[in-house]
């Protein structure tokens, strides 16, 4: 591309950046004439260029822009936004025409009469006739005295051109004078390419721009990459030098190492960037999407001079681009609302960006509505992002969280700014990208701040440096959360559920996985005595890393993986340490990969043993089960499933009711049933909370000991009250609570149902099926206390041979996980009921209670009206 | 007539050449760090004047025994550069240079082993011996490309 026009095309779009910026900075101070000076001074110098470049296209464009700015400049029109606009429409297509220009080096063909008749329109003061109409002679006088500086009225004609002059055009003629009384732009025309490069350098000298010059991003990369080499080789000789007791060579080497180190900060400063320039176009967008939705928006920046690498800046710049234009859509409300609530009508979107350890932080907050919980939850629901029971048990932030869901938009309706529902899973991925993390806060009412955390650079990254056997290897230390040494002597041991290492870390269990197993390296285990686990977060995975030491941490330089290992997910490329050696660098996201390979494998032999005793044994289900104490020091237990949330809540807080006590739970009254001991009066009480549909009840129990994934094997015995039976559970024989029986105690509405059912005296007659003693165990009594003739049978057959002696049965619950509960319609006539232990078919779940009672009511229902 | 140098090495008990163009240096390999879950052919990775130089094993990749010399320090590495990324090459010993005539270069024999013939360019008629004229892309590229290549 001709050097001159490569040159114009950089300069025209950082002035066209400035001008935006400016131009939204002046709608909303008219007063600033200094800021209106550099505009038009902008505008102005972009139409000079375009004159002698020879774009006349671009010229005249920016000539009729220019007038109007003119007008401003002069007092002769008042400031609109509408005039404004335009002026931003015109620089728009100043700007599509440049990158034409820079694609095929000649303007697009096509003229732009549309803008320049409205510009020009603009400057008459047409635009102000929905105005109330101004003062005539202010209009009036301006224009008069405008006209002899810009060479003569409007209208004249130009027999150069042909046509007549454009408003506050200078015909040719005068144009030649002008050009012959001076001298530059002719000089600079006549001069060959090669001086005109030069020629920019000093025009800038001149400026105020006098101390910044252009350098190519690639002598930047490569002297980077220079600079890395020279840190390395320093550290080698400090390395050396450490060794040798005296040397001649110490102090010349410290005077060395001194000034590579500044040397690698200054390249370092070569690649940042303050974080305002990827800002610059953000208050033209916030003005333009306020303008588009009638909303009044506040843009503030806040540490705009905050810098990180340019690679960096780049990949982040569209994230923030569409994280502010969701902030306008969805997060600002309009003005009428906000009076509403009781805010000022202008709404404010704040950015704020600043240093934190390596890395940056940028807040974008709006001070608008805040994330609609019940509607996220609703859609999230809909959209089956998450199941019911997920719904009940996720904290308000967790809910907030699933906005980063793929395919998740809240926004009723899709508006052009935002709303295709592709947005923030889009963000989130490209900072994840980055190695970054994203978080959000919100309040209802209040507003909605997301953080974002990226690196600085992502050519060196801080590192922690591990070993496993005699590998080492370099963890990025972003995704590390902490270290932890487990073994006989520490606080922390390293537990086994079936062959699925885990750790007990601060009431949570984490589940771990070896480094040597995810690498398949040969390791005798390691001393189990004395391993270190990192804890790393990957998105929302939170796992353990079993390594044999961690060194320390170091900054790192980035090298790419070969292409020929790249194939390999675990990697994220490879790193020199100081001591000259050769690391890879983990891929924290390669590495969870095979945390979920490794479960997935744990899972799928745990299940074919399982299929394997089961067939052996001929029945009996693995299944995940909650042991608790409560009353005695006996374990009991119950299904994991059929628990919503567990919770250790304040016995201080407890209330007592004449139902019996409540607890004031997430916004609603929980009742509280005591499952075998008494509810604490004092300090934390354990609480299992059970849902079912809008009610919640919580059991208190004394202690929850662990979840244990084993086979139940019920030997039923009705001794007493509220135990479905016992079983052996992890060696010791556990009491398997029936959950039903307590809530009933703390929640008479579960058995008001069941009451309600029992006075209409004809006691329907239920078969149910099921193959598992467990199930049967479970929701025989159940049926039965909800008022209905029960009769059980453990497989289709047995089901066939009650039905054919006794054709009597009014509904069938039939286990459809097991059996196809189809085949039982020819033999009966019976409505019949498919139930499932899952909750993602259509079958009613065997856990929820309510809506097994609703199917066998409803299914009687039909039966009795057909 | 054209003739074209090349340097010879040897890798168990075979002579191979390569252009000498194709070849930026050779090296003794020191302090390779193996990368666990590459597969046999990958040596492992070093530092090689601070670049990092990816070391593909010769034996390995030819479907040969293992060397004696378990240490790879006792070595050499034939350094390539390819694709902005640069390779080391183990062999067992480096030869000499010679000029060849590229007339006289002969296509593989039929009954050569598919991993040989699809690093081979062809095969030189030394007075004492035969010479392998390797392509060292394809041996880069490793084996699993050329059962991919095979398999599509």
């Amino acid at each position: 591309m001709d050097d001159l026009l490569s040159e114009f095309l950089t300069e025209t779009s950082e002035s066209l950046d400035v001008v935006d910026v400016e131009l939204v900075h002046f709608e909303s101070c008219p007063d600033d004439k200094a800021t209106l000076n550099n505009i038009f001074r902008l505008v102005h110098t972009i139409k000079g260029t375009c004159g002698f470049i020879g774009l006349p296209r671009l010229e005249s464009l920016a000539h009729a822009g220019e007038t109007l700015l003119g007008k401003f400049r002069d007092g002769a029109l008042d400031v609109t936004p509408e005039a404004v606009t335009l002026i931003l429409a015109s620089i728009d297509r100043i700007k599509s025409i440049l990158a034409h220009l820079a694609d095929t080096q000649a303007e697009p063909t096509g003229d732009d009469r549309d803008l320049i008749a409205q510009l020009e329109a603009a400057a008459e003061g047409g635009l102000q006739s929905r105005l109330p109409p101004p003062p005539v002679a202010k209009v009036e006088a301006p224009i008069a005295a405008a006209a002899p500086e810009q060479g003569d009225d409007n209208g004249r004609w130009d027999a150069d051109q042909g046509r007549y002059l454009r408003p506050g055009e200078v015909s040719l003629a005068d144009l030649e004078a002008a050009f012959r009384s001076a001298d530059g732009p002719e000089v600079r025309e006549a001069k060959p390419a090669a001086v005109a490069i030069a020629e920019p350098d000093e025009d800038r000298k001149a400026g105020p721009g006098a101390s910044t010059i252009r350098v190519n991003v690639d002598v930047l990369e490569s002297m980077m990459t220079m600079v890395s080499e020279l840190v390395l080789t320093r550290n080698q000789l400090m390395q050396m030098l450490r060794a040798t007791a005296d040397s001649e060579f110490k102090t010349p080497l410290q005077r060395l190492s001194g000034i590579t180190g500044e040397l690698q900060d200054c390249v370092m400063k070569t690649r940042m960037q303050p974080i305002g320039s990827a800002w610059k176009k953000l208050p033209r967008i916030v003005r333009d999407a306020g303008q588009d939705l009638a909303k009044k928006i506040d843009l503030v920046m806040e540490g705009e001079a905050t810098e990180l690498d340019r690679q960096v800046l780049e990949l982040i710049k569209d994230p923030l681009t569409h994280m502010i234009r969701n902030s306008c859509d969805h997060g600002v409300e309009g003005p009428a609302a906000r009076a509403a609530a009781g805010k000022s009508e202008n709404g404010t979107i704040k950015l704020h960006a600043y240093h934190e350890g390596g890395h940056i932080i940028i807040e974008v907050s709006d001070d608008g509505a805040g994330l609609n919980t019940d509607r996220i939850r609703a859609k999230a629901l809909e959209k089956n992002v998450i199941d019911a029971a997920e719904a009940m048990s996720m904290t308000d932030a967790q809910i907030h969280r699933l906005i980063f869901a793929p395919g998740f938009s809240t926004a009723a309706k899709v508006t052009n700014i935002s709303g295709r529902g592709v947005g923030m899973d889009v963000v989130k991925t490209n900072v994840e990208l980055i190695g970054g993390t994203i978080d959000l806060k919100s309040r209802q009412g209040a507003g909605t701040t997301f953080i974002i955390k990226i690196p600085l650079t992502l050519a060196i990254i801080s590192a922690l440096i591990v070993g496993v056997g005699e590998h080492r290897f370099a963890m990025p230390q972003l995704s590390v959360l902490e270290l932890v040494r487990a073994g006989k002597r520490c606080e922390h041991k390293i537990e086994q559920i079936n062959s699925t290492r885990v750790l007990r870390l601060r009431d949570r269990l984490l589940p771990l996985v070896a480094l040597s197993d995810v690498l398949n390296l040969i390791d005798d285990r390691g001393d189990p005595d004395h391993a270190c686990i990192v804890v790393m977060q990957v998105g929302d995975t939170r796992f353990g890393l079993i390594v044999d030491e961690v060194f320390d941490t170091e900054e790192i330089v980035v090298k790419p993986l070969a292409k020929r290992l790249g194939a390999m997910c675990q990697y994220s490329g490879a790193t020199i340490l100081g001591d000259g050696a050769v690391i890879m660098i983990l891929d924290p996201n390669g590495v969870s990969k095979s945390l979920a390979g490794a479960e997935r494998a744990i899972s799928r032999a745990s299940d074919e043993a399982a299929a394997a005793a089961a067939a052996a044994k001929g029945e009996g289900d693995r299944m995940s089960l909650l042991l608790f104490a409560a009353g005695s020091t006996e374990p009991r237990a119950c299904p994991l499933s059929l628990v919503t949330r567990l919770e250790e809540l304040d016995a201080s807080t407890f209330e007592m009711t004449s139902r019996g006590h409540v607890v004031q739970y997430r916004g609603r009254l929980m009742p509280l049933a005591a499952a075998g001991g008494s509810i604490r009066r004092e300090g934390k009480q354990p609480v299992l909370v059970f849902s079912q549909g809008d009610s919640v009840i919580g059991l208190a129990v004394d202690t929850i000991l662990d979840i244990v994934e084993d086979r139940l094997d019920i030997q039923l015995n009705d001794t007493a009250p509220g135990i479905l039976g016992t079983a052996v559970l992890k060696g010791r024989s556990t009491e398997v609570m029936d959950v039903g029986y307590y809530l009933g105690q703390a929640d008479p509405s579960w058995a008001a149902a069941a009451a309600q059912l029992e006075t209409r005296r004809v006691r329907k007659r239920v078969l149910l099926v099921d193959a598992h003693p467990f199930f049967r165990n479970m929701l025989a009594p159940m049926v039965a206390a909800a008022g209905y003739d029960v009769t059980v049978a453990s497989d289709l057959q047995e089901a066939r041979g009650r039905l054919a002696q006794d054709a009597a049965f009014d509904v069938v619950l039939a286990d459809a996980d097991a059996t196809s509960p189809d085949a039982l319609a020819e033999v009966s006539s019976a409505r019949i009921v498919p139930l499932s232990s899952r909750r993602d078919t259509e079958a009613v779940p065997k856990s929820d209670r309510h809506a097994l009672l609703d199917a066998i009511e409803r299914a009687i229902r039909t039966g009795e009206a057909a | 007539m054209t003739t074209q140098e090349f340097v010879t090495f040897r890798i168990c008990d075979q002579m191979f050449g390569v252009s000498v163009s194709e070849i930026h240096d050779v090296f003794r390999p020191a302090a390779m760090t193996p990368v666990p879950l590459s597969g046999a052919e990958i040596a492992g990775v070093l530092n090689l004047r601070g670049r990092i130089v990816t070391a593909i094993d010769a034996r390995s990749r030819l479907g040969l025994p293992p060397s004696t010399k378990s240490k790879t320090c006792q070595r050499l590495a034939i350094g390539v550069e390819r694709y902005g990324e640069s390779f080391g090459l183990i062999i067992d010993e480096i030869g000499e240079v010679v000029r060849l005539q590229e007339s006289e270069l002969e296509q593989n024999p039929v009954n050569l082993d598919a991993t040989w013939s699809g690093v081979s360019r062809g095969v030189y008629r030394l007075e004492d011996r035969l010479l392998v004229i390797m392509d060292i892309d394809r041996m880069l590229a490793g084996a699993g490309a050329e059962d991919a290549a095979a398999a599509a």
